[in-house]
């Protein structure tokens, strides 16, 4: 507790204890009870007296201060010494709950987000010194001790260690890394001694980023937050009117009708009205809700750059992904090796990474891995001349004085070599030896073993259609397509029509239905600003994919978007039950009130009971 | 030229009223009160004198709300 809710709490229990004793006193004289009970009265309401008169002189008249001071005076002054007293006194005890509430979940989501390095150990002199993150300035070379966080971005230039990147990504397997591994602020160090020279300033490091879009994440308001903003701004003095009206009209029929005008009973009456209506539960519980489910969801490496964007997640019906990279792991591997009649498999492997050993592409990459993974040897690049390659086609070049070719069904049809057709989908590469064909190697993209398990969530969590665009070939992005489960395949686009799928979908989509666009951040920023939702993955490092992307996937789990979906429901969920039961309870009490079958004690459980309960509600988002 | 201030207010309603005072006060272009991490973000006008107007926002925010707190520094 803070040292100002401790003050409150005093008061509290003071005027509390005062109230009960001079309840039990035998004091009849009415003016010496008046006299005793101003004084618990006081103790507890003096703040809010002070801010309803302040009010006034503002040009604030109707607020929450305002409505208590009103209700609490006016009882008062018709007699009801006790009822006046123990609403401001429960009404203190709602917002000490309400305050102690926000600052418990505020502190919970800071705990959850404990990344902020506090210092970064600068070696000088053969010494190492504790320095403010801040100062240090790129190409420092920091170290990192075993249970240390990484303050700062940068690469390792000696050391191995196991690093534990929870806190940032949700996920608990511990990673490994060695010399020359760019390294990400906010990881804990776990085992070894790591020096890292500093890429990057701490302003620009991913720590910094981060806790600057969880921070400022708030500031993104939800239509349901505006809602309840603007409705308090209307409901407060309506009800104010409604009140005045009630303790006036009513009378004054009276009178004309030739009754007894029985002004206090009415008064009472507008008064309890006054108490009901105080809209507190409304306001507090909605931004408790989004902040403890934004809160929730960045325990989990799900960033959620705002409260709008946690609500137009949970109206989200169709998610279009990207295929590489999001759906597949966007790293080429050798799948298969066919050798034709006379040819082994080793042998055609070594003369496709030997040809294409010049070339910088992807498949190169994995054609000269393959080979050391299965044979344990270096490619030997010394007899490899000649090379020529023809873009589109493959590579031609003469490896100790054989001719080899090696490329895709076009390049051989262009040589006039007769091929084997592969029966499993995947990049082909075709290789033959002085006009001779020797055989094929396939590579694919490896499918991300939560793929399907992520579409299955998917569509459990109520997304009609997961459709997946790719600029790949149309049998391989079927076959993934096919193996995964989406529904849709859009296969050999480019990136612009991408934007031009996206925008199709948006049209056909109904109003209400959103859009996301999960991507890796790589290439396809524009998409990402176009969709309703854009969900960068695998984001770590990436900052054009922080910038670009509404929701940001710390890691490049797939199933994280299914997560995200089930968050932003609970949370909505819990938003619109607070909204209503708030409502019901209130208008019921209101109508009940005015009608006379409610007294003040019911009114304050109206207000302060309520508010309890929403709030109680509204902090189950945390819990996911 | 946007700033991010830290802040102490009470109750959503008020952080809402504070907001309100905040964008009505001269060289104020836009502002934002986040009530649950107690943050306000000032969007200034092109050329405003940041320290001044902030003294006036806080001077406007203390009218509509006596009990609040901005941090300037």
């Amino acid at each position: 507790m803070t040292k100002k809710q401790r003050k409150v709490l005093i008061r509290i229990i003071v005027s509390a204890v005062l109230t009960a004793v001079f309840c039990l006193l035998p004091v009849e004289e009415p003016y010496l009870r008046f006299v005793l009970f101003l004084i618990p009265y006081l103790i507890i309401g003096y703040d809010i007296l002070r801010k309803a008169v302040l009010g006034i002189f503002n040009g604030q008249v109707f607020d929450e201060n305002f409505l208590m001071a009103l209700a609490t005076v006016g009882a008062i002054i018709l007699g009801e010494y006790l009822e006046g007293t123990a609403v401001m006194l429960f009404y203190q005890i709602g917002e000490l709950f309400q305050s102690y509430a926000v600052g418990k979940s505020r502190r919970n989501i800071s705990a959850l987000m404990d990344i902020r390095p506090d210092y970064a150990n600068v070696e000088q002199d053969g010494q190492l010194e504790q320095v403010d993150p801040d100062d240090v300035e790129i190409g420092t070379v920091i170290v990192v001790q075993p249970g240390e966080k990484i303050p700062i971005d940068g690469v390792i230039v000696s050391g191995t260690s196991t690093l534990n990147t929870s806190a940032l990504t949700g996920e608990s397997l511990p990673r490994e890394v060695c010399e020359k591994d760019e390294v990400i602020s906010g990881c804990v160090n776990l085992s070894g001694l790591l020096r890292i020279e500093t890429t990057k300033e701490f302003g620009e490091s991913t720590v910094s980023k981060i806790l600057d879009l969880v921070e400022n994440s708030s500031m993104k308001k939800s239509k349901s937050e505006n809602f309840i903003t603007r409705f308090a701004k209307y409901y407060t003095p309506a009800v104010c009117i409604g009140a005045l009206a009630l303790a006036l009209l009513p009378p004054l029929v009276n009178l004309v009708l030739g009754n007894p005008a029985a002004w206090s009973q009415w008064v009472i009456r507008a008064l309890t009205t006054l108490v009901i209506s105080c809209p507190c539960a409304l306001v507090i519980s909605i931004p408790l809700s989004f902040f403890g489910g934004i809160g929730g969801a960045s325990s989990k490496g799900v960033l959620v750059k705002g409260s709008n964007y946690l609500e137009a997640l949970s109206e989200t019906k169709y998610v279009v992904c990207d295929k590489t990279g999001t759906l597949t792991k966007g790293v080429f591997e050798v799948t298969q090796v066919e050798a034709a009649p006379g040819f082994d498999k080793e042998e055609l492997l070594e003369m496709a990474a030997q040809a294409e050993s010049y070339s910088k592409h992807p498949i190169s990459r994995s054609l000269k891995e393959a080979y050391e993974k299965s044979t344990g040897k270096q490619i030997d690049t010394s007899g490899v001349t000649e090379v020529e390659e023809l873009s589109g086609h493959g590579v031609s070049a003469v490896i100790g004085g054989k001719k080899v070719a090696a490329g895709n069904a076009k390049f051989m049809k262009r040589l006039n070599i007769l091929y084997t057709v592969p029966q499993k989908t995947g990049t082909e590469v075709h290789v033959a030896v002085n006009g001779a064909y020797a055989g094929y190697i396939l590579i694919s993209d490896r499918i991300k073993p939560n793929a399907k398990a992520a579409v299955e969530r998917l569509k459990a969590a109520g997304v009609k259609q997961v459709i997946m665009l790719t600029g790949d070939a149309r049998n391989v992005a079927e076959a993934v397509a096919g193996e995964i489960g989406v529904d849709i395949v859009k296969s050999e686009l480019l990136p612009a029509d991408k934007v031009a799928e996206v925008e199709k979908l948006l049209a056909s989509k109904e109003d209400k239905e959103r859009l996301a666009f999960v991507g890796d951040g790589i290439n396809d920023a524009p998409v990402l600003s176009r969709a309703d939702l854009g969900i960068a993955m695998g984001a770590l490092g990436s900052d054009a994919a922080i910038e670009a992307a509404d929701i940001v996937l710390m890691d490049d789990d797939p199933v994280k978007i299914a997560t995200a979906i089930d968050i932003s429901r609970k949370t909505l969920r819990i938003v619109h039950q607070n909204i209503v039961f708030a409502l019901v309870v209130k208008f019921a009490c209101l109508g009940l009130g005015a009608a006379g079958f409610v007294n003040m004690w019911w009114a304050i459980f109206a207000d302060v009971g309520v508010m309890i309960l929403a709030v109680l509600n509204a902090t189950r988002t945390l819990k996911s | 030229m946007k700033k991010t201030y830290k802040i102490e207010v009470d109750c959503a309603a008020c952080a809402a009223k504070m907001e309100e005072a905040a964008k009505k006060t001269a060289g104020v272009k836009d502002a934002t009160v986040a009530f649950m991490p107690q943050k306000m973000k000032v969007e200034f006008d092109e050329g405003a004198d940041v320290a001044s107007v902030m003294e006036n926002v806080l001077k406007n925010c203390k009218k509509v709300e006596s009990d609040c707190e901005i941090f300037l520094s």
